[in-house]
C-alpha cells in the first residue's frame, strides 16, 4: 500500500481543482436538469390520465424520454465520455512534463501510482453519478409528488453501481491509451475513436452484419431466418459495452421488463398471460435476468484494468 | 568487498533490442565521496542510474546500493537513495510547500515531522521568500534548487544528481555545487554527480569515473587518471584534458 494513498489523495484534489472537472460537472448537472425537468413533466400530464396506480413512479423519471432521451440513454451515450475525459492523460502526461520518474523514485511501489490514478478517478465518477441521481431525485419529488419506495431506492442504487462500473470501464480504457501512447492528442483521440468503435458502430453495424448473413425477405416472412438474424444481431451488439450496460440496466430500472431479448415467441396461451398479467419482476429477479450483462460489464472493466496495470508494470519507465 | 563502499556494480548490462546502453560496468563508491560520473550524451549514464534505484532491470550483472540490491530490495534503497532526474519535471500548479508536502507523502512521512523538514530544507537551498509561488512560475536555477530540496526531504544517505546544473546561470550553477559540497562535508552524504561541466566537477568531486559507449574507460581520483594518461598529477591538467584525452581514444 505504500504510497497508494498519497498518490490518490494528489490525484483527488487536482481533480476537484481542475477546469475539467468544473466543465464536465457543468455539463453534466445541466443535462439531468433538462432531463429530469422534461421527464417530469411528461410524467405528470401521464400521471393525470392512465399512470396512476401503477408502481415505480419513481424509476421512471429516469427512463422516460421526456423530448429526446431519458436519462438513462444519456448515461450509456455520453457516461464514457465521461471515464475518458478523467483519464485520457493520466500516465503521459506525467511522463511528459517529468514527474513520473520523480514520483516512481521515492520508496513506492510503482502500482501505486496507476492503482491511485483509477481509484481517484473512480472516486469521481462515483461523485458524479450518486449526484446526478440524488438531483433527479429531488427534483422528481418536488415535481411529481411522489416518495419512492424502498425497493425503488435499491434498484436506484444497483444502477447506481453499474453506471460507476460502466463509466469505469471507460476510465480504465483511457488509462491505457495514455500508458500506450506518448502524446496526449493521440491517446485523448484514440479514447474517442474507441468510444465511436465501441458505441456506434458496432450498435449500429450488428443490424448490418445480420441483415448480410441472414437477410430477411419482405414477402415471404420465414420464422426460423428472423431467429437466426435477430440472434445475430444481438450477438454482434454485445460487443459493445453501451449494449452490454443497456441490457443490464434495462430490467432494473424498470421492472416490467422481464427479458432482455428483443424477440421472444410465444405461444398464444403465453400471449394471454403476459398481456393479462403484466406484473413486475421482483428485484431479485430482475437482477438475476440481467446478471450475464452485469458479470461481463464487472469482467471487462476489471480486465481492461489488468492489462493497463500489465503493460505500465513492465514498460521502461523512461520510454 | 570492503564495507565502506556505497555502490558497488558488478558486470551491470543493459541491453535493449537493437542496442546495448550499458556493458559489463564494474565500479565502486565509497562512502562520504562525491562521484564525478562523466560521459557523453547517450554513454549510458542514466540507464545505470536507473538500475541502480531498481527502476530498470538490468539484463546482467548486479548491483548493491548500501547493502541493498536495487532488484530485490528496491524500497530499501529508494528510501536511503535522493534521486534529481534530469530535466526534472513539477507539477506547476502547486507551490514549493505543497510539491514538497507531496514527496512527503510518498514517502510515508508523519504531518508533524512533515512541516517541521520542508522549512528545514525550503530554508537550506535559500528558497525561503518564495515558497508559496507556484512552481510554474520558478526560474530553472530555482526549480533545480527546489529539486535538491526534494530529494533532501527524505534524509538521504546518497545522492544520484542528474546534470543538476544543466541550464543554469554561472551564478545559480555554482551556488548549487557549493550547496551539493556542504552537503557532503556536513552530512556526510554521498554524491554520484553526473555532469557535463568538466571544471566544476573537479572543483568539488574525490574521484570520477568516465563511461563511454555504455562502458566505463576510467575510473580513480583526477590525479591517478592524470598520471595514467600524461604521466604526471593533476596540477598540470585540468579534467576537461584528461576527458578528451579519453575520449579520442574511444
Amino acid at each position: 500500500m505504500n504510497g497508494l494513498f498519497a498518490v490518490y489523495r494528489k490525484e483527488l484534489a487536482d481533480y476537484f481543482s481542475s477546469y475539467r472537472f468544473v466543465i464536465l460537472f457543468a455539463l453534466i448537472a445541466m443535462v439531468s436538469f433538462i432531463t429530469s425537468y422534461m421527464a417530469g413533466i411528461s410524467l405528470r400530464e401521464s400521471l393525470a390520465q392512465d399512470a396512476k396506480g401503477s408502481r415505480f413512479l419513481f424509476l421512471m423519471l429516469f427512463s422516460t424520454a421526456g423530448a429526446r432521451f431519458s436519462m438513462i440513454q444519456f448515461v450509456a451515450f455520453f457516461g464514457p465520455l465521461m471515464g475518458l475525459f478523467l483519464g485520457f492523460d493520466a500516465i503521459n502526461r506525467e511522463r511528459a512534463q517529468g514527474t513520473l520518474v520523480k514520483v516512481v523514485s521515492q520508496p513506492i511501489y510503482r502500482d501505486s501510482v496507476i492503482n491511485g490514478k483509477f481509484l481517484a478517478g473512480a472516486t469521481v465518477i462515483t461523485v458524479m453519478i450518486v449526484a446526478v441521481v440524488l438531483v433527479i431525485s429531488g427534483f422528481g419529488l418536488a415535481l411529481l409528488g411522489v416518495v419512492p419506495e424502498v425497493e425503488e431506492i435499491l434498484r436506484l442504487a444497483v444502477y447506481v453501481a453499474m453506471s460507476i462500473f460502466y463509466v469505469s470501464f471507460w476510465l480504465g480504457i483511457s488509462i491505457l491509451f495514455s500508458i500506450l501512447f506518448r502524446s496526449t492528442a493521440t491517446s485523448a483521440l484514440a479514447s474517442v475513436a474507441a468510444w465511436i468503435l465501441f458505441s456506434f458502430v458496432v450498435f449500429f453495424g450488428a443490424s448490418a452484419v445480420a441483415n448480410a448473413i441472414a437477410p430477411v425477405d419482405k414477402e415471404g416472412v420465414d420464422l426460423p431466418t428472423v431467429m437466426r438474424n435477430v440472434q445475430i444481431t444481438e450477438t454482434v451488439s454485445v460487443f459493445s459495452p453501451m449494449v452490454l450496460y443497456m441490457n443490464a440496466t434495462a430490467t432494473i430500472i424498470d421492472p416490467k421488463v422481464n427479458t432482455t431479448k428483443s424477440l421472444v415467441l410465444q405461444g398464444p396461451w403465453e400471449q394471454i398471460l403476459s398481456a393479462r398479467f403484466q406484473s413486475p419482476l421482483p428485484l431479485g429477479q430482475s437482477l438475476l435476468v440481467v446478471s450475464p450483462y452485469v458479470i461481463s460489464l464487472v469482467a471487462i472493466s476489471l480486465i481492461c484494468f489488468a492489462v493497463s496495470y500489465i503493460v505500465f508494470m513492465v514498460q521502461e519507465i523512461r520510454m | 568487498m570492503d564495507t565502506n563502499s556505497v555502490i558497488t556494480t558488478n558486470g551491470l548490462t543493459k541491453r535493449y533490442l537493437r542496442q546495448i546502453a550499458v556493458e559489463d560496468l564494474s565500479f565502486r563508491v565509497k562512502e562520504g565521496e562525491i562521484f564525478g560520473f562523466l560521459g557523453p550524451n547517450g554513454a549510458g549514464k542514466t540507464t545505470t542510474l536507473l538500475m541502480l534505484l531498481g527502476l530498470t532491470r538490468p539484463t546482467e550483472g548486479s548491483a548493491t546500493v548500501c547493502g541493498f540490491e536495487p532488484q530485490r530490495q528496491a524500497m530499501e534503497v529508494k528510501r536511503l537513495v535522493g534521486y534529481l532526474p534530469e530535466n526534472v519535471g513539477y507539477y506547476s500548479d502547486m507551490d514549493a510547500v505543497q510539491t514538497l508536502e507531496f514527496i512527503a507523502d510518498l514517502n510515508g512521512m508523519s504531518k508533524k515531522e512533515t512541516e517541521r523538514k520542508i522549512r528545514d530544507v525550503i530554508e537550506l537551498v535559500g528558497l525561503g521568500d518564495s515558497d508559496r509561488k507556484k512552481v510554474g512560475a520558478y526560474s530553472r536555477g530555482m526549480k533545480q534548487r527546489l529539486g535538491i530540496a526534494e530529494v533532501l526531504l527524505k534524509d538521504p544517505k546518497v545522492l544520484f544528481l542528474d546534470e543538476p546544473t544543466l541550464g543554469l546561470d554561472p551564478d545559480g550553477a555554482i551556488r548549487l555545487i557549493e550547496l551539493i559540497q556542504n552537503l557532503n562535508r556536513e552530512r556526510n552524504i554521498t554524491v554520484l554527480l553526473s555532469s557535463h561541466h568538466l571544471h566544476q566537477v573537479q572543483r568539488i568531486s574525490h574521484r570520477v569515473g568516465i563511461m563511454i559507449k555504455g562502458r566505463m574507460v576510467a575510473e580513480g581520483s583526477i590525479d591517478e587518471l592524470a598520471r595514467e594518461k600524461f604521466g604526471v598529477g593533476d596540477k598540470e591538467f585540468t579534467l576537461e584534458e584528461i576527458y578528451m584525452k579519453y575520449f579520442q581514444e574511444v
